[in-house]
């Protein structure tokens, strides 16, 4: 029995680190703005190409 | 540069901004543009080699047609600054901008090269979903001041707004959203640690049961104390306030929850009932962001739609041309004519003014103004007609918060708030009531069960439903009623208007509108008819509209001793040259007097020069609103004499009373010995010489036309064009108090049939907590979509 209370320990920390990095995604401002790092992705080459102009 | 007259090329598109070129055409590298400014940011654009800008999206551009040249050098003042900026050290600072303009792929990509067109600045970002843009930069090479003016240079106008600054991000929704993560987690683990009760795993592992027990316990003790935290405190502050809410109930049965099962753990007589808890909260809270999404999306907080234009005559290099006061700019020039209000914070240039702020600050005597000193937004200007320059631009809602003023509030506001305030109360005395007898009767008869019923039925007997129907049923008929030129000062007016019996009508701009024919009998020079013109634009009464707009051909000129006297007319000295305009009475005229309500009199050094004979035009729609209102249309009300009768009576039946001659005094009059009969009066006049009898109706109505003049004294404001629709607005006012007891009663229906079966055992709190959010938000859906529909049906008829 006691592997089922090691089970249930380790099933806990891994949850608890998940909810951790949800919370610091939260709070790092991934949600903030859902659309603008979809286009920025596109610029960053054509950046590039100009500044080796 | 070339200058193309643009009545020849009427169809050219600006390249940077995509609006057609009205005025003239600039053109650089063959491409054409609607302005100086947006020939300029093109140039910097392709300056600085970012003419990609062009390529992401067709005609980015922001026009910059309509900027002004604001300086924003009050940005480096160390204070501002301070409030300013995110960070700021002698070698980097950081400041966030909000930029309502940025709607495109362009706007990013050009907002965050901003390194490249100056110096100075390190990086930026931009916040495409909340407009702000982020801006590092050199404080030794740049400062907030500068970063402003650039963005304004490139179109992208910074909106500065000191108080509000840290509003750009929303931390209550981020926190909820944390709230609700913590409570499912807790809420999973949980479960899974109670399967062994759900099974009913045998007694003899009676260890391994203490462990997940015990687990339970410290698990549920961040969700008591972080997540549903906000339960506590508030129902503790209204408790201690002696007043009870919503969280009091909740409050009560999570605790009860909470410390029987942590009874149960510890003296280990049970498992608790720690996953109804957790799931309770997480369900709970999940409730609470979807009820905050679902009013986000049918927020009825007034849009700018929904307050009336108000409009103002700006100076167009040219000529002065009416401007809504939204679209007016720092540093442009206005006109305030006599009794205007003022439209937004400016410098006087005349020589002198008197402004009466009794809409501002209640003290009702005018104060003197000399030239360059500041006049306020929501003064009025009395007698003669100033110029003055924007400094400040006004919004629409600080306009409308003067409306509101309370000097101009009816005594007797809202009865639906007392109702809803009465009704919460008991209905939440009543339930704690029912709880605690539930409870007792449970604990004879199934003790075992007594706190999940206990705690659902707190659950359930939630009466918000009841306080949201009101507010999103009434906003919903303001937007709609704003929508279609009926601007109304806030949501108790829709309550009165449901109860309106009676219409009174004035004459003189309701009923009539516009002239016919307006012609001068008698001899005037040239020169005279300038003098007659600027006097007559000077003032705001109707009958000096329409020879104003007889006129236009004819220059205004400077004029001294402008006075106007309500009532009779208004005088002036040009050259030397005494002026007088008016009523016969007041330009001592002498000759035969018949019909003369319809004539204004010109005399020139105490000599009677003629008359403007002015054939008034009925409003074409009048004839049938009329026969549509039926036996509310009361009365009509006239200062003018009755030569107008004839033609009245033509339209009003008979059993309208028609009274001419009638002063502002005697149509107050009027009113009050109605109302003293049990009437409920909507009177509807042009706002000039009725305020009072607007402000004594129980909902007075200006109609307005050019919507240059703005009574504050009247509860609504119909645009002109919509006095046809009159009748369908009082039906919908009616419609919306229906709507709201339906949605009341469809409230207190379920909160009757849901607390029965959870008094009963029948729903368990998991179960309740999820129905809860529910019924409040299918209120105010059926209610916005009531109102919706409703008004949809009345107003296509």
């Amino acid at each position: 029995m006691i592997i089922i209370g090691l089970l249930i320990a380790v099933s806990l920390t891994i949850a608890i680190l998940f909810l951790g990095a949800f919370i610091w995604s939260l709070k790092s401002g991934q949600y903030d703005d859902l659309y603008g790092p979809s286009v920025r992705m596109l610029f960053e080459d054509k950046k590039k190409k100009v500044e080796e102009k | 540069m070339v200058e193309v007259d643009s009545t020849i090329d009427t169809k050219l598109i600006c390249y940077h901004c995509g609006e057609p070129c009205t005025t003239e055409v600039f053109e650089a590298q063959e491409k054409n543009f609607c302005c100086h400014g947006c020939k300029t940011v093109f140039e910097i654009l392709s300056e600085n080699d970012l003419c990609e800008y062009y390529s992401f999206d067709e005609k980015p551009g922001v026009s910059l047609r309509h900027v002004s040249d604001e300086t924003y050098a009050y940005l480096d003042a160390p204070s501002v600054r301070k409030k300013l900026m995110e960070f700021d050290s002698p070698s980097f600072g950081r400041i966030w901008f909000y930029v309502p303009a940025v709607h495109c792929i362009s706007c990013i990509w050009l907002l965050e090269n901003l390194q490249r067109i100056k110096k100075g600045v390190i990086a930026s970002e931009v916040n495409f979903a909340g407009k702000m843009v982020r801006i590092d930069f050199n404080p030794e090479e740049l400062t907030p001041g500068q970063l402003a003016q650039l963005l304004a240079s490139l179109g992208y106008v910074p909106q500065i707004n000191l108080e509000g600054e840290k509003k750009r991000t929303e931390p209550s929704n981020k926190v909820l959203v944390t709230k609700i993560a913590v409570a499912g987690f807790v809420f999973g683990n949980v479960m899974m640690l109670s399967f062994p009760e759900y099974l009913g795993v045998n007694d003899d592992d009676l260890g391994l049961r203490l462990i997940f027990s015990y687990l339970n316990l410290i698990l549920a003790i961040p969700v008591m104390l972080y997540s549903a935290r906000d339960y506590f405190v508030n129902g503790w502050k209204t408790f201690t306030q002696r007043q009870i809410n919503i969280d009091v109930p909740i409050a009560a049965g999570l605790l009860a929850l909470f410390f029987r099962s942590a009874y149960d753990i510890i003296s280990h007589t049970g498992p608790g009932y720690m996953d109804s808890l957790v799931g309770l909260v997480f369900f709970l809270l999940i409730g609470r962001w979807f009820q905050s999404k679902t009013y986000e999306s049918l927020a009825f907080d007034r849009d700018y739609k929904s307050y009336f234009p108000l409009a103002v005559m700006r100076w167009a290099g040219t000529d002065w041309a009416p401007v809504v006061v939204h679209d007016l700019q720092v540093g442009d020039q206005i006109k305030t004519r006599n009794l205007e209000i003022i439209p937004a914070d400016s410098i006087l240039l005349s020589p002198v003014a008197y402004i009466d702020y009794s809409f501002v600050t209640g003290e009702s005597k005018p104060v003197q103004v000399k030239a360059g000193e500041v006049v306020y937004a929501g003064g009025r200007l009395l007698g003669q007609p100033v110029e003055l320059t924007v400094t400040k631009i006004t919004s629409q809602s600080h306009l409308t918060r003067l409306w509101n003023n309370h000097i101009f509030q009816k005594p007797e506001e809202s009865h639906y708030k007392k109702i809803i305030d009465n009704a919460a109360r008991r209905f939440t005395w009543v339930v704690m009531g029912v709880a605690v007898v539930t409870a007792v009767v449970w604990y004879f008869l199934n003790p075992s069960q007594m706190w999940l019923v206990l705690t659902a039925v707190l659950m359930v007997a939630c009466p918000c439903a009841l306080a949201l129907a009101a507010p999103f049923t009434y906003g919903n008929m303001l937007r709609v009623f704003g929508r279609n030129g009926f601007y109304l000062k806030n949501a108790d007016v829709i309550e009165r208007l449901a109860g309106i019996d009676s219409v009174v009508f004035d004459k003189t701009g309701t009923i009539t509108h516009g002239a016919a024919n307006v012609v001068f009998v008698g001899v005037l020079r040239k020169e005279q008819q300038s003098w007659v013109k600027t006097l007559t634009a000077s003032s705001t009464h109707p009958l000096s509209n329409l020879i104003t707009k007889s006129l236009t051909a004819f220059p205004s000129v400077p004029v001294q001793e402008f006075i106007e006297r309500a009532g009779k007319g208004i005088e002036g000295t040009f050259d030397g040259s005494y002026v007088k305009v008016g009523s016969a009475d007041f330009t001592e005229f002498t000759g035969a007097r018949e019909d003369v309500s319809s004539k204004v009199f010109v005399s020139i050094d105490g000599e009677v020069r003629g008359y403007y004979r002015i054939e008034t035009s009925l409003r074409p729609e009048i004839k049938g609103l009329v026969v549509r209102l039926k036996e509310k249309c009361l009365a009509l009300l006239s200062g003018d004499h009755d030569g107008d009768r004839a033609r009245m009576k033509s339209i009003f039946p008979g059993h309208v009373q028609l009274l001419f001659d009638q002063s502002p005094h005697d149509k107050l009059d009027y009113i009050s010995t109605l109302q003293r009969g049990g009437k409920k009066l909507m009177m509807i006049g042009d706002g000039l010489n009725d305020s009072g009898a607007l402000k004594q109706s129980d909902v007075g109505v200006a109609i307005t036309d050019d919507t240059g003049v703005f009574t504050p004294a009247c509860d609504g404001i119909l645009m002109g064009g919509k006095l046809a629709q009159l009748d369908r607005f009082l039906e919908l006012g009616k419609s919306a108090t229906t709507i709201l007891k339906i949605a009341f009663g469809i409230s207190f229906f379920y909160n009757i049939i849901a607390l029965s079966f959870a008094v009963t055992g029948h729903l368990t709190p998991l179960v309740a907590a999820i129905l809860m959010p529910i019924s409040s938000v299918s209120v105010v859906g059926f209610s916005t979509l009531a109102v919706n529909w409703v008004a949809k049906r009345t107003l296509s008829k």
